[in-house]
């Protein structure tokens, strides 16, 4: 148990981010903590691509003379775009929390669901 | 330029979105003539490469110059060609509808036209991860959507898809690494290679990447349990919204869960791992029947219909699972003739709603005089989608059935049948009070309710209540198509059969 804690801490790092990140979406009453829980379960995910890219003694994956091996670049530019959409998606997360703060005056979750409602 | 078509296809709509933008600087109302004149080009474009891909087969891109496993790759084949085409003529059809409905501000457009772009993306590509940010791009827009309606609600309802939508579009991405690193490519027609030779199809590395892939997509397609952010954001996006939205979104997502099903894992990984083939059918079949019975249930028409489609993508998931050449061809038709007749009723239901304030069941009582032509469109429509020949949707599940029947898998075979009559249930009781129920709401009532805003005044922000005659035209000609696409049925299995020959003669 120790050993995979030692050897495999990524995969265990990115377990705990997509647990916390879904336990927040889920359980808090308060939309703009539910908005940082989407963000830190994405952040979850683009852990375990980066960590996919590493492997033991490899280099930045640029030609020069020293030659492989390389860590492979592909999950990097994959992340790079999966990051700016996360941007995105947070931005007009945060655009429609101000809307519904505005007109509803709060942003807990079982209040909104009673003032939805009627 | 002919050669660039499918690269085309995406990139006019994307830079027609960014000019009613730069156009607000000049003029406040120039994004529906903007946005028409670049969908009337997508319609164009799009038939264009339906005709090329009818006449010689599959075509194929890459996007860039990169050579295919290791560039972005576009395929066009007789199935993602027609959904292209249908993007682009929903989308224009629904344009008709929003000259007059509304909205009108340029942003509005500009979202709109990033829709298109972000579903013509998802039914053209050649590559998973290519899929994930066309998959985000529509998203995206149809979060802004949702939101643009002027009530409180729409906000509201548009954080709880973007929330659900976006957990569905993180665990389809979560698949994606699993495949990556089963595998170490992107490409599908790669990846259906080396699936089931470089890792065995019952490995839990790729049967964990078909889990997460397959649950993320139908979060978006929106099968029963997954399906709660779907009929809020019908009921409270504006009517032109609504009408896009329930005719394209869940459809091309459906369209991607077959692509995922047909051209990634492919036919082998279904009948080798029979337990995740069951799951899907599963899923399916609830689906169709909670689906049917939460639309019985319904007193709003909209949410009714919302409901609707949580049954009927049920039963194109069940066609395509199942897995023989004819459910597929069913299942393919059954998904762009849904398309049609919802996107349909959605527009009818708002021009019932404009003309006579009824939203409800019982509001629609004694309708039939009040709105003759829109109320008959709405019952073709809604016969159209129970069932009943020669309507499209009577080919589409006809086909399904008999593919079912064909594979013997019996308990699908009831579930569908069954859907049908359930169908008819919230169907015909509805038919049945346009026209055989004494109407509860009068005309001299509504016109004091309305008495405040003038009948063909324009609201400031754009949502007139009148009706014109092209909101009707769009209205009556999805109706005529539900009917008339029928004929087209041969032709486009003809192409299926052609253009996706290892999936059809197993």
């Amino acid at each position: 148990m120790l050993g995979l804690l030692d050897s495999h801490y990524n995969y265990v790092a990115v377990m705990l981010l997509l647990g916390i990140g879904l336990y927040m979406l889920v359980e808090s009453r308060n939309l703009v903590k539910k908005v940082i829980g989407m963000n830190v379960f994405q952040t979850g995910i683009f852990l375990f691509f980066i960590t996919l890219a590493f492997r033991a003694g490899g280099n930045p994956p640029i030609i020069e003379d020293g030659g492989g091996p390389y860590v492979s670049p592909l999950p990097h530019v994959l992340i790079l775009t999966a990051i700016v959409v996360g941007v995105s998606l947070t931005a007009v997360a945060l655009a429609l929390l101000i809307r519904i703060y505005t007109e509803y005056g709060t942003l807990d979750e079982d209040k909104l669901k009673q003032l939805y409602y009627d | 330029m002919i050669d660039h078509l499918p690269v085309l296809l995406v990139v006019l709509p994307i830079l027609g979105g960014a000019v009613p933008l730069v156009v607000s600087l000049l003029h406040e109302r120039a994004g529906w003539a903007v946005a028409t004149l670049t969908v009337a080009g997508q319609v164009a474009l799009a038939g264009l490469l339906a005709w090329t891909v009818e006449t010689s087969g599959t075509v194929s891109y890459e996007v860039g110059g990169f050579a295919a496993p290791y560039g972005i790759e576009l395929v066009v084949d007789g199935l993602s060609a027609a959904v292209a085409l249908l993007v682009a003529v929903v989308a224009l059809g629904v344009l008709a509808y929003a000259r007059h409905a509304g909205p009108r501000s340029n942003s509005f457009y500009s979202l709109y036209l990033l829709l298109v772009a972000g579903l013509t993306g998802m039914s053209v590509t050649g590559d998973v991860f290519n899929l994930y940010v066309f998959l985000e791009i529509t998203g995206l827009a149809a979060y802004g959507l949702v939101a643009s309606g002027d009530e409180a609600k729409s906000a509201v309802a548009a954080l709880k898809y973007l929330i659900i939508g976006t957990v569905g579009a993180s665990l389809y991405l979560l698949g994606v690494g699993y495949l990556l690193a089963a595998t170490g490519t992107l490409n599908m027609a790669d990846l259906a290679g080396k699936l089931g030779s470089m890792a065995a199809y019952d490995s839990t590395l790729v049967l964990t990447a078909f889990g997460l892939m397959v649950g993320g997509l139908t979060v978006k397609v929106a099968l029963f349990p997954l399906h709660t952010w779907q009929p809020d954001a019908y009921a409270n996006a504006p009517d032109t919204v609504s009408a896009f939205i329930s005719a394209l979104v869940s459809t091309v997502s459906a369209y991607a869960l077959a692509r995922l099903l047909f051209s990634v894992f492919t036919v082998e990984f279904l009948s080798a791992v029979p337990i995740a083939r069951w799951a899907l059918l599963g899923l399916a079949c609830v689906s169709v029947v909670t689906g049917s019975a939460l639309a019985v249930s319904q007193s709003s028409v909209q949410r009714m219909l919302a409901y609707s489609s949580v049954s009927q993508f049920g039963l194109v998931v069940a066609g395509f699972t199942v897995g023989t050449p004819m459910a597929v061809v069913g299942a393919s038709v059954h998904l762009l003739g849904h398309a049609v007749m919802k996107g349909g009723l959605f527009a009818a239901t708002g021009v019932i709603e404009r003309k006579t304030g009824a939203t409800t069941l019982n509001g629609y009582a004694g309708m039939g005089s009040r709105v003759p032509v829109t109320a008959g469109a709405f019952s073709v429509l809604a016969l159209a989608m129970v069932g009943v020949p020669p309507a499209i949707g009577f080919v589409g599940k006809w086909f399904i059935v008999f593919g079912a029947v064909k594979a013997e898998i019996w308990p699908v075979v009831v579930v569908l049948l069954a859907s049908t009559l359930l169908t008819l249930a919230y169907f015909a009781r509805l038919v049945e009070r346009l026209y055989f129920a004494e109407a509860t709401i009068h005309a001299d009532e509504q016109a004091d309710a309305t008495a405040d805003v003038p009948a063909d005044a324009t609201v400031a922000d754009g949502s007139g209540r009148a009706v014109s005659t092209g909101m009707v035209a769009v209205v009556v000609a999805a109706a005529v198509l539900a009917v008339a696409l029928t004929a087209a049925v041969p032709a486009f299995e003809q192409v299926l059969n052609e253009t996706l020959p290892q999936l059809l003669t197993q």
